[in-house]
Parts: structure tokens; sequence; C-alpha cells
């Protein structure tokens, strides 16, 4: 073994030790960060526990927000056209959560498995915009 | 006409593109003098028909002619004049054009630069013309595939018989940030390509010299300097725009261009070695291809709206898989001409004598670490792309994960980026000066928790260790100011930078409330008075603006009037902030809903250190500035 060939094991053991650190670093992260996209039927049809915490995708049903007289508390159904959602959520609607639109809220189902509390609803940003991952949704619901 | 004249001078553009690209190849093979001095004038030639497309499409924009789909779908009559000539970049197609627009600006840059620079005279002239030659009809395949792409799926004057009266112009883009952050962003990624194809012609020529490393590292710099003035404009605009008091979200988008950055960083730092100690090339041309290659990756997960993102304003597939066969078919040639060449023109003139604790090493530990790093970022970015093929459900990666990701290694480049100004040169000996390093340390570390106490009276691990890290650069690189005046200057913009992101998320607090006029709410030490509403009107929208006083122990601070607009060509609502700017804090309120009349819906943010994110930025900017003008004056 020369000289040549020890420092390139040099080089080569720096990069996969670095490697090794980085790729266990990002798996313990990607587990515990990871938001699985849920749509109302999906709901219905399975049973998560309610500390699971995940992204629920749907439409806001029409008709069906209604404001707290006090506080920032509000309520509405999400639907994906074949099952319905109760949600409530705490806070400041983003500008484009509309009736009939799409909406996406991150949080969980609560103890009772009647209403999923969401801790974030997430802003659109554009008036036609519905999620990808929404619409293929609603789309494989309806065939 | 004018759509039919806009396309006649794409088409022109085309065909300029294509000699430049394929003639001086030719001749190359053919060692044909003539069909090598071809190269310049297409390019010339090409950078003038782009010109006269843009400036026809936003004429087009200005008048307001609806007979192009394109203008109709961005623009409206009433948009005011600055966003009707912009609105060109609001979308796909003209961003499109755009790009391309600016790959010639920067083929043309270089191919000014190149005769102006004295670097020709140093060496055998007419290698470098072939060189300049191949330089150029490399940047012309690139331009040709974008223009193709342009021309066949997504073309800007594509025009209609309906009568259209102007969708309007997306009142998100309605704003300062937009008219400036595209262009900065665009300048940066395309720039790029510049340094991707001088290495490619080096690489056919089987000439990496030192001629090649300072050219490609002076226009990476250059690129890398836009890219992150383009990065921290679009995340100003964000702050500004979005009404969540944040500046950066792990978007894909975002992501996308923090890829290229972080290659570029990398790169810029291993084109030191090739440059100085004639070593590392391979990493070097290696790097250069990525940045490259994600910088195109980057326009292909923006357009093909294969991600769920805030920019995704194209879902169309066929552009999607146009981009990726394009991306598919440079990248592949770009690896073939390196495979080949690399076995034959590198000489094995690797550093003989490397320690540990030697500038190279830390130079490459420096790549390297980056390099992981972006790599953390791309998986995080592709993950859910990657398990959505392979079926097993849509997924997002939240930005909880690129934060803890990203945390550690950014501790670990730091603490390199501070010992490097203890390494000298090819050291031969390890002579590691321990006790001025745990001298510097220990001051840097007994500063930081002074400080942040005197701050915020709270200490959080994560926050002592960054602002010790922090002053641990700011404090080793001080003294290479006249060395190295570039590179200092940008080091100690990312030291500021990293403060600004850590004492604005620690200390940062935030209030959602229900508020009617005549109450006031409190939020650290101010206090927010809510005095009244009232009915405004704009020129293209109309709306509400609430009027809010700021008082700190009953001293006035300040006026906000935040506001509620409703834009009615595009019926869409949006939140117009009030921002009470300082060096060490920004006032932030965002108007929500109204639940009734004169009771509505606010968010409060009080924002320590946020402008420091930018201001980092800005210094960062600067200080790439410098190390383009430095090595000009230097050479």
């Amino acid at each position: 073994m020369n000289k040549l060939h020890k420092q390139r094991l040099i080089y080569v053991s720096l990069f996969a030790f670095g490697l090794a650190i980085a790729s266990s670093l990002i798996l313990y992260a990607l587990k515990q960060n990871i938001n699985v996209f849920v749509t109302p039927k999906q709901i219905t049809s399975s049973h998560l526990a309610s500390h699971y915490y995940f992204r629920l995708g749907g439409m806001v049903k029409k008709g069906s927000v209604i404001r707290d007289t006090q506080g920032l508390g509000v309520q509405f159904i999400v639907t994906d056209l074949t099952a319905e959602v109760a949600v409530r959520y705490v806070g400041v609607l983003p500008d484009l959560f509309r009736e009939g639109k799409g909406v996406i809220a991150e949080g969980h189902m609560n103890a009772q498995k009647q209403q999923f509390i969401a801790t974030q609803v997430f802003a659109k940003h554009d008036e036609n915009y519905m999620p990808k991952n929404v619409y293929l949704a609603m789309r494989n619901d309806r065939n | 006409m004018l759509s039919l004249f806009g396309t006649i001078a794409l088409l022109f553009a085309l065909f300029f593109s294509f000699l430049q690209a394929v003639l001086p190849l030719w001749g190359y093979r053919r060692d044909n003098a003539i069909m090598l001095a071809f190269a310049r004038p297409a390019a010339y030639g090409q950078c003038v028909y782009i010109l006269i497309a843009y400036v026809l499409l936003t004429i087009a924009f200005a008048n307001s002619d609806f007979t192009i789909t394109y203008v109709a779908a961005n623009s409206h009559p009433n948009l005011p004049l600055i966003y009707r000539l912009t609105a060109l970049w609001g979308s796909h197609e003209g961003s499109i054009l755009l790009w391309i627009l600016i790959l010639n600006v920067w083929t043309v840059t270089f191919s000014l630069c190149f005769h102006l620079s004295p670097v020709e005279e140093r060496i055998n002239i007419e290698k470098n013309k072939i060189f300049f030659s191949l330089t150029l009809a490399i940047l012309g395949i690139i331009s040709f595939c974008f223009l193709s792409f342009l021309l066949l799926t997504s073309n800007p004057f594509v025009s209609t018989h309906e009568l259209q009266t102007g969708h309007d112009l997306n009142p998100l883009l309605q704003d300062l940030g937009f008219i400036i952050h595209p262009p900065m962003l665009y300048i940066g990624y395309v720039g790029f390509s510049v340094a991707f194809a001088i290495t490619q012609a080096a690489l056919i020529q089987n000439n990496l010299s030192a001629t090649w490393a300072i050219l490609s590292r002076r226009f990476a710099i250059a690129a890398w300097t836009f890219l992150t003035l383009g990065i921290a404009l679009g995340s100003w605009w964000a702050y500004r725009v979005l009404g969540w008091g944040g500046f950066w979200f792990w978007d894909p988008v975002e992501n996308a261009s923090l890829l290229p950055w972080l290659a570029g960083i990398a790169l810029i730092h291993i084109l030191i070695l090739a440059e100085k100690r004639d070593a590392s090339k391979n990493w070097a041309v290696l790097l250069i291809i990525i940045t490259f290659a994600l910088s195109i990756l980057g326009t292909f997960l923006v357009r093909s709206g294969v991600l769920v993102s805030v920019h995704t304003f194209a879902n169309d597939p066929t552009r999607g898989l146009f981009l990726l066969v394009l991306l598919g078919i440079l990248i592949t040639a770009a690896f073939a001409v390196y495979v080949i060449r690399i076995s034959t023109s590198l000489s094995i003139n690797q550093f003989q004598k490397i320690t540990f604790f030697s500038r190279e090493m830390f130079l490459l530990i420096n790549g390297t670490l980056i390099f992981i790093a972006m790599l953390t970022i791309l998986l995080g970015t592709l993950y859910p792309l990657i398990l959505e093929a392979l079926h097993f459900g849509s997924i997002s990666v939240g930005a909880p994960y690129f934060n803890l990701v990203m945390l550690p290694q950014v501790f670990l480049i730091m603490i390199f980026m501070g010992l490097v100004s203890y390494s000298h040169w090819e050291s031969s000996i390890a002579i590691i000066p321990w006790r001025k390093i745990a001298k510097k340390m220990l001051i840097s570390c007994i500063s930081a928790i002074s400080l942040l106490w005197v701050i915020s009276h709270q200490l959080d691990w994560i926050a002592i260790i960054c602002l010790s890290l922090s002053i641990w650069i700011i404090l080793n690189t001080v003294q290479f100011y006249r060395i190295a005046t570039g590179m200092t200057i940008a080091h100690i913009g990312f030291a500021i930078l990293i403060i600004g992101i850590l004492l604005s998320s620690v200390l940062n607090q935030e209030r959602e409330i229900r508020l009617k006029t005549g109450y006031s709410t409190n939020l650290g030490p101010y206090n927010f008075y809510f005095l009244s509403t009232e009915g405004i009107k704009g020129t293209n929208y109309h709306g509400i603006r609430a009027n809010f006083e700021i008082r700190k122990n009953q001293h006035h601070i300040a006026y906000l009037h935040p506001e509620k607009r409703i834009y009615p060509v595009r019926d869409m609502v949006m939140t117009k902030v009030a921002i009470h700017p300082s060096i060490f804090r920004d006032l932030y309120l965002a108007l929500g809903d109204p639940f009734a009349e004169d009771d509505w819906s606010i968010r409060l943010y009080y924002k320590p250190f946020i402008r420091w994110i930018w201001l980092g930025a800005i210094i960062m900017v600067i200080g790439g500035l410098f190390s383009i003008w430095q090595r000009k004056r230097l050479t």
C-alpha cells in the first residue's frame, strides 16, 4: 500500500463516516416527521389512534362553517364527496379558506374519534388550486 | 401580428442556437477554424432575436394585447404599469422565456469577459480560441434544448380568436418582491450553466488547466452571488406577502433553490484546490455537473407539477416529461464526457504532503459536509415522490425533518469554518494550536451566553451553541480581512444569517386573538390599540384597512395599517400585512377574518433579529461581489 492508496483510503473512510452519520440522522428524522395524507373516506374505513398525527385533505362542505361566538374557534366539515369528517380549529384561517374549496388540515382525531382537532390549516395559493393528492384522491373515490 | 412576429423571432433564435451548438463542435472535430469562429456571431444573433421576442411580449403586456392567450391569462388593463411590465414572468411560459434570455445575457457576458480578460495573453491564443468556441457551443446546446421546450410545449405567443378580458396577475405576485426576485434567482440558476459549459469545453479539449479553474470559479461565484440574492429576496417576499410571519417554509421549490446554492458553495471551495494546488479536479468537475443538474432539476420541479408546492403553477404532465427527458439527455451526455476524459486528462498530482490539519484538508471536508447537507435536503424533497412512485401512499415531509437534520450539520460546518483559519497550505507537520483554539472557543462561548442572557433572560442549549459558533466564525475570520476580503465578508455574512435565523426563532412571540375596535392587546413589551377600520379602494382592488397604534410603556411607537384586500377579477382575498421594521425587532400585524363589523381576528408577531437574516444574506452577496472584483484585480 503506497502513499496514494493510503490517502484515498482516508478520503473514502471520511466520506463513508459522514455518510453514515448523515443517513442515520436522516432515517431517524424522517421516521418522526412524515405527515401521512388521509382522506375522510380512509378515516371512516380505518381506525386511527387518537394520538396519530396526520394530514387530512378534502373539500370544505358548503354551509358547514360555524364560528364560535367568542374567541377564534371554528368548526367545519371536510368531505371527499363520499365521507365527511368534522374538524375543529382554533386560530386564524388562511385567506383562501372557502366553502367548496380544497383544504388541508394537520392534526389528530379526538379521543371519541368524532372530531378532527386541527393544529394547522394550510393556505392555498391559488383560488383554483387543489392539492394534487386531494384531487387524485377525490377522482379515485368517484370511480 | 405581435404573436406572429414573436414566434418568428423565437424560431430565428432557435436556428441561431442550432448554429451556435453544432458548427463549433463540427469545426473542432474537423479542425476547421472558420466553423469554430461561427460560435460568437451565432451567439450574438441568438441573443438579439431572444431580446426581440422578450421586448415584443413586454409590449403585448404593456398594451394589454389580449389576442395573446398568455397575456390574457396573466394581465388586466387595471393592473398597475409596473406589474404589467413584469407580469411576463408571472407564469410558466414567460418565465421560461426569461430563463432563456438570461442564458443569452450570460453567454454574451462570458464572451465579452473572455475577450477583455488578460488570461488570453498568458497561454496559447489559438488553443484559447478553440476553448472559447467550444464553451459557446455547449451554451448553445443548452439554449437549443430550452428553446425547443419553449416552442414545442409552452409558446407564450399563442394567439386566440376569442374575445378575452384578462384574468389579472395573481394578487400574491403583486408585490415589490415579485419584480426583482425571479430575475435574480434565474440569473443565479442560469449562471451555473456558464461554469458547466466552461468545464465541458475543457473536458472535451482534455485540458483542465488553471485557466479553466479560474474562469469557472469566477462564473460560479457570480452565479452563486445572484442565487443568494434571489433566495433572500424570495424569503423576504414570503415574509411580507404570505402573512404567516415565516421566512422559510421548506417548501419543495424553496429547497430546489437551496440545492444548487449548497452545491455551489461546495464547488467554489473545491475549485480553490483545483486552482491553487492543481488537485481535486475530478471532484470539482463532478460538482459542477451536479450543480448544473440541480439547477435544471429545480426548473423541472417547479414546472412539472410533480410536487405539491405553492409555486407549481403549471400542472401539465407533458411539460414535466419533456423537461425530464431534457435533463436526462444533458446530464447523461455531460457524465459521458466526464467519464471518458477523466481517466486520461488528470495527472495523478494529488497533494503529496497532506496532514489532517492543512487547509487542503479543511477545504475537502467543507466540500464534503456541504455536499452531504445538500443530499439530505434532496432526499427530504424527493422522498414523497419516491414513496408515491412505489405506491406507499402519499405523504409529505414537514419542516421539522429539515430543521432536525440540518441543525447538527450546520453546527459541524460552522466549527470547521472557524478551525480553517488555524491551518496552513501544504502544512507537512501537524501542529495543532490547541491553546489558541481553546481560548477563542471559550471567548465565544462566554460572550454568547452573556449576550443571550442580556437579550432574552433565558438560556437555551441550541441558542447558546449557535450563537457561540457564529461569534467563533466572526472572531476567526476577521484576521483575513486584508488577504481575502470577499471570503471574510461572505463568512461573516453567513454567521450573521445564522444569528438571525436562530434568535428570531428562539425569541419569537406570536398571538392570535379576536379584537374589537377600541380594545387593545399586549405582545412582548408592546401594546396594540385597535383604533378603527375604514374602506379603501386601489386601482385593481378594494378592501378594508385597520388602524392600529402601537405603544411601549405608554410611549407612542408607530401606527400600523394592515389591510384586507379583495381583487375582484380573480375574486381573491389577500391579506396585506403591516410591519414596523427595525434592526433589532420587527412588529408584524396581519388581519384575519371579520366576525362582525369591527370585530376581527388578528395575528400579531414580535420578531426580534429577523432583519439579520436578510442583512446576513446581503453581506454574503457583497462578499461574493468582492471576491469577483478582487480576483479581477489580481489576474
